[in-house]
């Protein structure tokens, strides 16, 4: 077990040393999550009444859609020079290969949301200290890596790769986004816990079933 | 190049019964049958697409056969995939390796993945051995192709593989890379290992080989041990079984 734990790090560390140098996940994703906030923010900013209904939505349209740029990049860094063969050499169950990606996809995710949400309370004018937000973008945040590691992989050997993601990603993702989105409105608002709680089952519910899932197919995918 | 003997005699490391590979309508492969003796070193040659790399992703695991039996080491490559790719390791034209991390990175990250005791020690013996030490914290992207390859050829050796496949290696190599895949066959320190190799250069081929092996259309159409045959004969027997030469 400890050498299962070993490996999936090994994976995530060459992720990460691969990150730091090239920027392309969290940059590519960051500028176009930033952009998307900026031009809701002027939409937005001539009817203020309607900040207040849609601030949640817009949020996670930036994390979401810009998600699905950086999902692009996950297993596309291992179709070059044939790299994806070379992890599939290794002596390893392939569920290994996935957490590894995993791992690194959610991180990135993280990285991204960290920088992104404060812009976004900034420019609507919500107050920036929110921890009830920062757990419902960790739930949520599995949830997108889990089901984007694993059609990064599906659409790594598809010609279209950038349109079939979105196509595959989005409708798989929805309940997590509806639930981040019933989540994110009352934590803005101020509400109580408990309004709160049931979507946050829900996002959990399916985090468990996409990592379930994706780790049981992940095998088959990546196979020839 | 010199074999050795004792080693070629003993069990049989690779064994292959009726294998078939098709891809849709397409046959890659048609009821191979083929064994490969420890310490044996066998070479596939063979015109494009004449199955010699899915023969190799097969033994690799990398491709599943449609049909047909192989067992490496008396492993089934269906049932123990993982234990196989602890015997084996797989060096093509393509390295592998990361462009963005340095060669002892890369080799560090394969040390990893399988698990690699005192890494730190071999990875310093493979990098002097494929003469690298000065390269070994440059990314591996700024280094030439002839540079990469010799990288790569220290990873496939990391984890000490008994077998060895080559998918046409030398492709854009350099002499002494060309040396390196030729020691590297011979074996470090010593060990020899059972080697499956393509190439397209004959020379080259019959100077590494102990067998050859001619593959047309996924079918073996020929094949005979090299003390048999002259270099000069057997480009007269590759061009008749290919229809190149016609």
């Amino acid at each position: 077990m400890n050498g299962v734990f070993t490996r999936i790090f090994a994976i995530f560390w060459k992720d990460m040393l691969t990150e730091i140098r090239t920027r392309e996940f969290v940059f590519s994703v960051l500028i176009f999550a930033i952009l998307e906030l900026v031009i809701f923010s002027f939409a937005f900013s001539i009817r203020a009444n309607m900040v207040d209904m849609a601030a949640s939505g817009i949020l996670w349209v930036a994390l979401t859609f810009g998600g699905v740029i950086g999902f692009n990049r996950i297993f596309a860094v291992e179709k070059e020079n044939a790299r994806l063969e070379g992890l599939m050499l290794c002596p390893v169950d392939r569920f290994v290969i996935y957490w590894g990606k995993l791992a690194g996809s959610f991180t990135f995710m993280l990285a991204v949301s960290v920088v992104v949400t404060p812009i976004f309370l900034i420019l609507f004018n919500l107050p920036i200290f929110l921890p009830r937000l920062a757990l419902i973008i960790v739930v949520a945040t599995i949830g997108f890596a889990a089901v984007g590691t694993l059609f990064s992989a599906v659409a790594i050997n598809i010609r279209a790769r950038d349109i079939m993601l979105s196509v595959l990603f989005l409708p798989i993702i929805v309940p997590v986004i509806v639930a981040a989105v019933k989540a994110t409105a009352p934590v803005l608002a101020g509400k109580p816990w408990v309004d709160i709680l049931t979507w946050l089952q829900i996002m959990i519910a399916f985090d468990i079933i996409y990592l379930v899932v994706a780790t049981l197919v992940f095998e088959f995918v990546v196979e020839e | 190049m010199p074999m050795n003997e004792n080693i070629k005699a003993s069990s049989c490391a690779i064994e292959v019964q009726g294998l078939t590979k098709s891809f849709g309508e397409r046959f890659a492969l048609r009821s191979i049958d083929l064994r490969v003796s420890s310490g044996e070193h066998v070479v596939i040659f063979g015109p494009n697409g004449a199955g010699k790399t899915t023969l190799v992703k097969i033994l690799a695991t990398l491709v599943k056969p449609s049909s047909g039996s192989v067992r490496i080491d008396d492993i089934d490559i269906h049932d123990k995939p993982a234990q196989i790719r602890h015997r084996i390791s797989l060096v093509s034209h393509q390295t592998f390796l990361y462009d963005d991390l340095t060669v002892y990175e890369n080799l560090k990250f394969y040390g990893k993945m399988y698990d690699v005791p005192d890494l730190e020690q071999k990875i310093r013996e493979l990098i002097a051995w494929v003469q690298l030490e000065s390269r070994l914290h440059n990314r591996v992207g700024t280094l030439s192709h002839g540079l990469q390859q010799r990288a790569s050829i220290a990873r496939s050796v990391l984890h000490d593989p008994p077998i060895l496949l080559l998918d046409e290696p030398e492709a854009g190599l350099d002499p002494h890379s060309g040396a390196v895949i030729k020691d590297l066959l011979g074996g470090i320190n010593s060990v020899s290992r059972t080697v499956v190799m393509t190439t397209h250069n004959l020379e080259r081929g019959l100077e590494l080989g102990d067998r050859v092996i001619i593959l047309d259309g996924g079918k073996v159409v020929y094949q005979a041990a090299k003390r048999d045959i002259g270099t000069k004969d057997f480009r007269q027997v590759f061009d008749r079984y290919t229809g190149i030469g016609k």
